[in-house]
C-alpha cells in the first residue's frame, strides 16, 4: 500500500466519566481503498469515525500515532482541523432527516460546503452544488436545490448529504452508517452512487456499519470491532474465512434466503474478547 | 393555484380564530364587570345618594334590563370604541388609555429590547460553554435578575445612578421642567418630541427611560437567557450540527449560521410572551419611577372598583395577547419552512 492516507496507531478514546475506554488501542492504516468497519451497537465504531475528525471536545483521545497524510492529527490545533475537515476528509452520517439543517434549502447547505473552503461568488457555489446534486443522479438539481429537507425522500437527503461531503474533492470520507436509515429499495442505489463517486476520485472511504454484507459487497478490507477493540482485520471476501469466534459468529447468525430455515445460533460471548491481545 | 387556496384557507381560519377569541374575551370582561363585588352604581353616586338618584343611575346604566341585552349593548359599545367613563379621573376611558398606554408601550419596548438583546447572547454563550465557569457566570447573573424584587433593584438603581453618580435622570417620564411643552400627537414622549424637533426633550426622555428600562429588561432578560440556554442544548446536540461541524465550520458560525435559526421560533414566542407581561404588569417599576403608564392606572382602578376602567384594560391586555400571538404566528412563516402551506 504506497502513500496511505491515514495511519492510526493505538488509538484509544474515553469520554468524559465513563469507566471504560469506547475505543482501546486501534490501529489501521488506510490507502486509497475502500476499509469496512464493522461491529454491534457500542462496538466504538461511530466513536472511532468522530474521532478521526476530532469532532469530539470532551472526549480524551490518545494515540502513539494518528497521521492524515502530512498532518499529525493528535498535535494538529482546532484552526488547522477547521481547514482539514469538510476540505480533506468529510463525513456522511446516518440519518438525513437529522442530519440536514431543518431550515435551510438543500442546495445552499451544500454550496456551503463549498464557500466554506475556496474563495468564490455565490453564483459559484450554486454552479457547484447543483454539478455535484446530478453528479449524485438527481434529476432536476435546479429544482432539488431548492427544497427543504423536510420536501425530500430520506434517498434523496442521502444523495444531498453525499453531495455535500464529497463536493471539495476529499481524501478521506467516513460513511457512518450511511444507508442504515434508508429504504432497503433505495440502499443499493445511493450505495452505488457512493461507490462510483469513491472509486472515480479516489477517495479513501471508511464505511462504517453493521451490515457484513453490505461491507463484503462495498469494501476491500474489513476491520471487526468488539468492545472497542479490533478483534480482527480481513480483507473483504475472506470474510468467510474469518478467524475470530465473533466474527464467526456474526455470520453464523446471518439469515439465508434459500437452504435450512432452522433456528439461527445465538452468539456465545467470551468474556476474553475484551481482553486477549491483538491478532 | 391549489396553493393560493390553502393560503387563503389558513388565513381565513386565523381570522376567524381571532373572531372567536376576541368574542370570548368580550364575554369574560363583561362578567369581570358583573360579577366585581362592588356597586357600580354607588361608585358614582357616592354614598349618601338618595333611593332616586340611585335608581335613576341604575337605569341610566342599563343595569335593569336583561343580561343578554346588556351584553349586545356592551360589544356595541366596544364596537364603536365607546368604553365609558372613568369614574377616577373624570374623563372617557379610551382617553385616559391612549395617554397611559403609549408611555407604557414605550418603556416596555425599550426594556424588551434590552432583555432580548442581553439574554439572547447569553443565552448561547452558556450553552456552548455548558458546564464551565462562563456558564456559572450567566446563571447567577440571570438568578439574581430573576429573584431580585423589581422594586427593590428600581429603588437601588435610582439611588446609585441617579442620585450618586447623577448618570441618568430621576423618576417620571422627563424632567420636570419639560412637562407640557412637548405637543401630545401620538403620546410616545420620544416620537412626540422628535416630531416637534425639541432635542432637549427627547435626551431627557431618553435619560429618564434608561434606567427603568435597563432593570425591567434586565429581570426579563433572566427568563430568557434561561429559555434561550436550554432550546440551544437541545440544538447543539442534533446530528446536523454536527454536519456542519464536519463541513469545516467553526463554533462560532456553525451556532450563529446553523443553530440560531432553529431556535429563531421558540425564542420569539418567548420574547413575544415577556414582553405581553411587560405591558401588563410594569405597575411596580412604574410606581417606584413615577411612570404614568398602563400598570399604574389599572392598579388605581381596580383599587376604588371603577368599572368601566377596569373592563377595558382586562380587554386592552387580551388584545395585546392577541395582537401578540398574530405576531408570532407570522413570524413562525418567516422562519420555519416547515410552518408554510
Amino acid at each position: 500500500m504506497t502513500d496511505p492516507i491515514l495511519d492510526v496507531a493505538d488509538l484509544s478514546v474515553r469520554y468524559p466519566g465513563a469507566t471504560a475506554p469506547a475505543v482501546r488501542n486501534v490501529s489501521f492504516t488506510l490507502g486509497r481503498e475502500r476499509l469496512g468497519v464493522v461491529g454491534e451497537s457500542g462496538s466504538g465504531k461511530s466513536t472511532l469515525g468522530r474521532a478521526l475528525m476530532r469532532l469530539m471536545p470532551a472526549a480524551d483521545i490518545t494515540a502513539r500515532r494518528m497521521q492524515f497524510e502530512e498532518v499529525d492529527l493528535l498535535a494538529a490545533r482546532e484552526r488547522q482541523m477547521l481547514k482539514l475537515r469538510g476540505r480533506r476528509m468529510s463525513m456522511i452520517l446516518q440519518d438525513p432527516k437529522f442530519s440536514l439543517n431543518p431550515i435551510r434549502r438543500c442546495g445552499d447547505q451544500i454550496a456551503e460546503a463549498y464557500r466554506t473552503h475556496f474563495r468564490c461568488s455565490k453564483a459559484q457555489a450554486h454552479d457547484k452544488a447543483v454539478e455535484m446534486l446530478d453528479a449524485v443522479q438527481i434529476r432536476e438539481p435546479e429544482r432539488v436545490y431548492r427544497l427543504y429537507p423536510h420536501e425530500v425522500s430520506g434517498g434523496m437527503g442521502q444523495r444531498v448529504m453525499i453531495a455535500m461531503m464529497l463536493l471539495t474533492d476529499p481524501d478521506l470520507v467516513i460513511a457512518d452508517e450511511p444507508t442504515s436509515a434508508l429504504d432497503v429499495t433505495v440502499r443499493l442505489q445511493v450505495l452505488r452512487i457512493l461507490d462510483d463517486l469513491v472509486r472515480e476520485k479516489g477517495i479513501g472511504l471508511i464505511m462504517i456499519s453493521h451490515d457484513l454484507n453490505l461491507v463484503r459487497n462495498f469494501c476491500d478490507r474489513v476491520l471487526i470491532m468488539y468492545a472497542g477493540r479490533v478483534v480482527e482485520t480481513l480483507k473483504a471476501r475472506d470474510l468467510d474465512r474469518a478467524q475470530h469466534p465473533y466474527t464467526r459468529g456474526l455470520l453464523a447468525a446471518q439469515p439465508r434466503i434459500a437452504g435450512d430455515r432452522g433456528d439461527l445460533p445465538v452468539l456465545q460471548r467470551d468474556p476474553a474478547w475484551e481482553q486477549e491481545a491483538r491478532p | 393555484m391549489l396553493l393560493d387556496r390553502r393560503r387563503t384557507n389558513a388565513l381565513v381560519g386565523q381570522g376567524a380564530s381571532i373572531l372567536v377569541t376576541l368574542f370570548g374575551l368580550l364575554i369574560l370582561t363583561f362578567v369581570i364587570g358583573r360579577i366585581m363585588p362592588n356597586d357600580p352604581v354607588r361608585a358614582i353616586v357616592g354614598e349618601d345618594a338618595t333611593r332616586e338618584v340611585y335608581d335613576r343611575v341604575y337605569q341610566q346604566l342599563g343595569l335593569g334590563r336583561p343580561v343578554w341585552e346588556q351584553f349586545l349593548l356592551y360589544i356595541r359599545d366596544v364596537a364603536t370604541l365607546d368604553f365609558g367613563t372613568s369614574v377616577r379621573t373624570g374623563q372617557p376611558v379610551l382617553t385616559d388609555i391612549l395617554r397611559v398606554l403609549p408611555a407604557t408601550i414605550e418603556l416596555a419596548t425599550f426594556a424588551i429590547l434590552f432583555g432580548a438583546l442581553v439574554g439572547v447572547p447569553l443565552g448561547v454563550l452558556a450553552a456552548v460553554n455548558k458546564d464551565r465557569w462562563q456558564d456559572h457566570v450567566i446563571r447567577v447573573f440571570s438568578l439574581m435578575g430573576h429573584s431580585m424584587p423589581i422594586f427593590w433593584t428600581g429603588m437601588i438603581g435610582l439611588l446609585v445612578f441617579y442620585a450618586w453618580l447623577g448618570w441618568v435622570g430621576g423618576s417620571g417620564r422627563m424632567d420636570q421642567f419639560y412637562i407640557g411643552l412637548v405637543p401630545e400627537r401620538t403620546n410616545f414622549l420620544l416620537i412626540d418630541s422628535l416630531l416637534a424637533r425639541q432635542w432637549d426633550v427627547f435626551a431627557s426622555a431618553l435619560n429618564h427611560i434608561l434606567l427603568p428600562a435597563s432593570l425591567l429588561g434586565y429581570s426579563s432578560s433572566a427568563y430568557i437567557t434561561r429559555m434561550t440556554r436550554s432550546f440551544m442544548l437541545d440544538q447543539i446536540n442534533q446530528e446536523y450540527i454536527t454536519t456542519a461541524r464536519v463541513k469545516g465550520l467553526s463554533t462560532r458560525q456553525t451556532i450563529w449560521r446553523h443553530a440560531f435559526g432553529n431556535i429563531r421560533v421558540q425564542l420569539v414566542t418567548i420574547v413575544a410572551l415577556a414582553y405581553g407581561a411587560l405591558l401588563e404588569g410594569a405597575v411596580l417599576i412604574e410606581t417606584v419611577f413615577a411612570w404614568p403608564g398602563f400598570g399604574s392606572y389599572l392598579t388605581a382602578n381596580l383599587l376604588i372598583g371603577d368599572m368601566n376602567a377596569v373592563m377595558t384594560c382586562v380587554l386592552v391586555v387580551g388584545v395585546i395577547f392577541i395582537a401578540l400571538n398574530v405576531l408570532s404566528d407570522i413570524l413562525y412563516r418567516v422562519f420555519d419552512p416547515r410552518t408554510r402551506a
